[in-house]
């Protein structure tokens, strides 16, 4: 059984989210990580662990003025900040650091001061993956969806439904980049990116960050927030090239971390009472809902096409509207833990009523990496 | 003031390193070749010079049959340098067992003429004279 010994403080968002023009991404992980830590009461002198990917934690140790005596720089994609609180909660645990301060920022539309996609030529995906016409990831994420689909019968429409159902969430948050409703045929009717995926099924691309204060539950008490326990969590990679997961219907990353993140928390997937999967496409949440054990193998589009997702549903799911409405700046794993915070403390713009239990999940890396964290209102 | 027109975005092409310039010469020469483990006796890829499941370094280079079935895809619609869109961006699996990214020549880049599991065989495509890339048609077209 888990000690449970390690609490989120402080969490928030960049100032503004979607077009932010006017700062480079090392400006938003430091809008971002002041804002955390305003949210806790604490200054950057008082950090002595970070953890950040797609900057170096140096350039964030500079940016901020942090002098730590812990630093995490696992860069697996968009998941690594679930990562990071692993790491985080054990370097606390074991002492190393009393305050960790966890950043991301990305100017993923605007393009300030950020870095490109692409492979080396001499590495394995420039050699043997490149040289066939992939363009990012909207030419690779999405290159296992027809497999599952011939494999269990999802139609194009129960894809769609994953976009529909996200938008319905979104509707309700007032920071969520597209709000107006859709339904599954203007979904089936926007343009094709890569077939057999539509733009409405794809991300967002967005300027945006977000950052973490954790500390130990025995500090926690301290804060002004209710603090938010990290009951469990989960990591895994795969391989870093698509054409070699070991089966297209199904992330070993996912399952692997999943089950950790539940084995740690010592509870099951029928506890959770809200529930964020990164969705950089829309097939994530379908793979995501089965690797994690929510749903049987081969039903998850059944069980969103049901809304059982949805407002309302037995199982809210992306609730902020997800990285095809609410924002993906390239990395989204924040803005999942993001959301998470926001409905353990019971400050999200669309509430679920009587969260406990929130689970946020997160892929890295195309199909690359996964890592899954399970966190509480309730110490347990 | 000089003008410096753009540079024109150039195709993707491989760099072999020592560990896979083997499959390289295999392409230009023709054949699809891969490594196999010989105390598992498994076929496996992308290239390395030791069996990534047992660890063995005794491992051999063997040509391929060529034949193997269309295991996923995507058909991408926008510009990439080098492509015409919409183009294919398969991945088969090889008789032998691995599976390999590729693209689909030969046939009609639709939903209704890429049909998974359909047969298709190996053949090269010349990018300059030191790199030829293999690339998956219909089975029995020679093409």
């Amino acid at each position: 059984m888990r000690r449970r010994a390690v609490a989120i403080v402080g969490a928030a968002e960049t100032t503004a989210l979607g077009v932010i023009p006017h700062l480079s991404q090392i400006g938003l992980h430091a809008d971002a990580a002041l804002n955390a830590l305003a949210d806790c009461g604490l200054a950057p002198s008082d950090v002595d662990g970070i953890a950040t990917a797609g900057e170096s934690p140096t350039a964030i140790a500079l940016a901020l003025g942090i002098t730590p005596t812990w630093v995490d720089g696992t860069a697996v994609g968009g998941c690594s900040f679930m990562l990071h609180v692993r790491h985080a909660a054990a370097a606390i645990e074991a002492g190393l650091c009393k305050t960790v301060l966890i950043t991301h920022g990305q100017s993923g539309r605007s393009r300030v001061g950020a870095g490109g996609f692409g492979f080396a030529p001499s590495s394995l995906q420039g050699q043997f993956e490149a040289p066939y016409g992939i363009a990012g990831p909207p030419s690779l994420f999405t290159i296992p969806c027809l497999r599952y689909m011939k494999d269990f019968g999802l139609t194009h429409e129960q894809l769609a439904m994953v976009a529909v159902v996200q938008r319905e969430w979104a509707a309700k948050n007032p920071r969520a980049m597209h709000r107006d409703p859709i339904g599954v045929e203007d979904v089936l009717a926007s343009r094709v990116i890569a077939w057999p995926f539509h733009l409405l099924e794809c991300c967002l691309v967005t300027d945006g960050g977000g950052a973490l204060v954790l500390v130990s539950a025995e500090r926690a008490r301290d804060f002004r927030e209710k603090p938010v326990f990290v009951l469990g969590t989960g990591e895994s990679v795969e391989t870093p090239m698509v054409s070699q997961m070991e089966d297209f219907t199904t992330s070993r990353a996912f399952r692997v971390s999943g089950r950790m993140a539940f084995a740690e928390a010592g509870i099951g997937p029928r506890e959770v009472d809200h529930l964020m999967i990164y969705d950089a496409f829309a097939h994530l949440p379908i793979y995501g809902l089965e690797d994690l054990g929510f749903v049987p193998r081969g039903e998850a589009g059944r069980y969103i096409w049901d809304r059982n997702t949805a407002p309302g549903g037995e199982l809210p799911l992306n609730t902020n509207g997800g990285g095809l409405s609410y924002t993906h700046t390239g990395m989204y794993g924040m803005f999942a833990l993001q959301e998470s915070v926001r409905q353990l403390r019971g400050r999200a713009a669309a509430q679920v009523p009587d969260v406990h239990v929130s689970v946020a999940h997160g892929v890295g890396g195309m199909f690359a990496a996964a890592g899954t964290v399970i966190l509480s209102n309730e110490p347990g | 003031m000089s003008t410096t027109p753009p540079r024109e975005p150039r195709r993707a092409r491989p760099v072999p390193t020592p560990e896979t310039q083997f499959h390289w010469d295999g392409a230009r020469a023709g054949e699809l070749r891969l490594q196999r483990c010989r105390p598992c006796q498994r076929a496996y890829f992308p290239p390395r010079p030791f069996c990534p499941r047992c660890a063995s370094r005794d491992v051999e280079i063997v040509r391929a049959s060529g034949r193997a079935t269309l295991y996923s895809y995507v058909i991408h619609h926008r510009p990439v340098p080098g492509f015409t869109a919409p183009y294919a961006i398969a991945v088969v699996a090889l008789e032998e067992g691995p599976r390999m990214m590729t693209s689909l020549v030969g046939l009609p880049q639709t939903p209704e003429a890429l049909v998974l599991d359909m047969p298709l065989e190996v053949s090269f495509q010349k990018l300059d004279d030191e790199i030829s890339l293999p690339v998956f048609g219909p089975a029995g077209s020679g093409s």
